[in-house]
């Protein structure tokens, strides 16, 4: 087993008006076996010993599947491993020696909590406009009476890859929330069960990230290259498809 | 109408306004780039090229007042979005990612450049009352190296703001598919670096050749 020494550089605020700045810490002897966030409890078991204020971090599933951890690594979400999540980012992935600047997400619709913990309700907020389907309760309906294509049924799938985890949001140079709308409205609009809301979806789920105050896309690709889901910027033209033909052919 | 109003206020709609005008303002830059071509044919050719463009007269003027409105719509539109986009993040991180995507994160800077570079097109050569003939016009402003410099760097500016605009400006209306992305993206990228080299030829042949347009 390697051991490896870190300088870390983290972004210490101890809440939404305080005034944050960088604390350096050593992180002491890291085995490459542990993932990013454990070696952050390693940190924090240590501070805690020292009586000091633990490192407050967003975490949940620590499987890549909740969408809850992520922070800002030398300048990009979720660190330098494509398509991995913070959680699932292992140690391994660093040198001896390396420096770590870790920031949290940072965008005006984000409100920082603590440290590194963001709000990222907006996406709560953006999903509770359209986000869904309506449904008939009942029976249960039959597996697969609905023909749909299967290339349509892979890229709702794909779409619907999205765990909501901001790194997108994170990464745009605009902090424009596109790349996870997209994501939300294509795995729904690809769908026959999406089509009954399919234009008011489109309207108010823009409408919503608007206010919000996400930025505007400029089709600069810097979402797509840190989705730990891989979703792709084809998901966005699509968001601007559905946006065309809900503002100008629909009836909303 | 209101709706219109609603759509076009849009984060997306802005983009439609960015990408329709875009594309009316590359449709001027090929057509103002083919005609200003006609200078590698010689002196005559380009004189000739000159007065039949001036004597459409009437047509000429409306079409002027129409390149001034896109202008003026898509510039608006630009600062607009880089304003809205500024205040979007208003804490900025302390390092920056080493993979950056220089032509699209530049995009309002070559644009204020192109701005600039507009301004001073226009006083060199339409903002003046005319003695001379257009080639000779043209042959003895450029044949100042400080214009002629500021030629290079705008048109280089220009370059580097259409390779990303003439794929962007697909993406933004919704245009992208597997079967046609790479020639949109490559395509898009080859036509900005021809267009802009070709441009960019006309300064460079006046300050380095005696006898271009002579
Ligand atoms: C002949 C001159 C010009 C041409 C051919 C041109 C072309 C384009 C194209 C095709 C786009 C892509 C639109 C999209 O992403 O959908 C674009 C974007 C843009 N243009 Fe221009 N443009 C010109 C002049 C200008 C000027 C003078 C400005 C002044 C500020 C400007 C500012 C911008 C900005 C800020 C964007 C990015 C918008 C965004 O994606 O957020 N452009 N341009
Ligand atoms: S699109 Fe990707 S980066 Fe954005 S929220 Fe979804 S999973 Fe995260
Ligand atoms: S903790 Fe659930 S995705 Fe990382």
């Amino acid at each position: 087993m390697t051991i490896i020494h870190l300088t870390l550089k983290i972004w210490r605020q101890t809440g939404p008006e305080s005034k944050g700045s960088f604390k350096t810490y050593e992180s002491g002897p890291i085995t490459t076996a542990m993932s990013f966030l454990e070696m952050l409890d390693v940190l924090n078991e240590r501070l805690i010993l020292n009586g000091e204020e633990p490192v407050a971090f967003d975490h949940d599933c620590r499987e890549g599947i909740c969408g809850m951890c992520g922070s800002v690594i030398n300048g990009t979400p979720h660190g330098p491993e494509k398509k991995t999540t913070l959680c699932q980012l292992h140690m391994r992935h660093f040198k001896d020696g390396d420096t770590l600047v870790i920031e949290p997400f940072r965008s005006r619709a984000f409100k920082l909590v603590k440290d590194l913990i963001v709000d990222r309700s907006a996406f709560d907020a953006i999903i509770a406009e359209g986000g869904y389907v309506s449904v008939n309760t009942g029976g249960t309906p039959d597996a697969n009476a609905i023909p749909i294509p299967t290339f349509m049924a892979e890229q709702a799938l794909d779409a619907a890859e999205c765990i909501g985890c901001g790194a997108c949001v994170a990464a745009c140079p605009n902090a424009s929330a596109m790349l996870f709308v997209g994501a939300k409205i294509s795995h729904l609009a690809l769908l026959p069960q999406g089509q009954p809301e399919r234009s008011k979806r489109a309207l108010a789920m823009v409408k919503k990230m608007d206010e919000l105050g996400f930025g505007n896309c400029g089709n600069e690709k810097y979402c797509e290259k840190s989705c730990p889901k891989g979703i792709s910027i084809s998901n966005i033209a699509r968001l601007n498809r559905e946006f065309m033909r809900a503002a100008f052919c629909s009836e909303e | 109408m209101s709706w219109i109003i609603k759509v076009f206020r849009s984060s997306i709609g802005k983009k439609y306004i960015m990408a329709a005008s875009g594309v009316c303002l590359s449709f001027f830059l090929l057509a103002h780039l083919i005609g200003n071509s006609v200078s590698f044919w010689g002196k005559e050719a380009y004189n000739s090229y000159a007065s039949h463009l001036h004597s459409l007269g009437f047509i000429i003027y409306i079409l002027e007042i129409l390149l001034l409105l896109l202008f003026l719509i898509h510039i608006v539109t630009g600062i607009t979005l880089f304003i809205e986009n500024l205040s979007a993040r208003p804490t900025r991180y302390a390092i920056q990612t080493k993979e950056r995507n220089w032509s699209a994160s530049t995009m309002p800077y070559s644009g204020i450049l192109i701005l600039l570079f507009l301004l001073v097109h226009l006083l060199n050569f339409h903002f003046i009352t005319k003695t001379v003939s257009t080639a000779e016009l043209v042959k003895t402003t450029l044949s100042n190296p400080l214009i002629a410099s500021f030629y290079l760097l705008s048109l280089s500016g220009l370059t580097l703001h259409a390779s990303h605009g003439f794929w962007s400006l697909f993406q933004s209306l919704g245009i992208n598919h597997p079967k046609y992305n790479i020639f949109l993206q490559r395509g898009g990228r080859a036509m900005a670096v021809l267009i802009g080299m070709t441009f960019i030829l006309i300064p460079l042949l006046i300050v380095t050749t005696d006898s271009f347009l002579q």
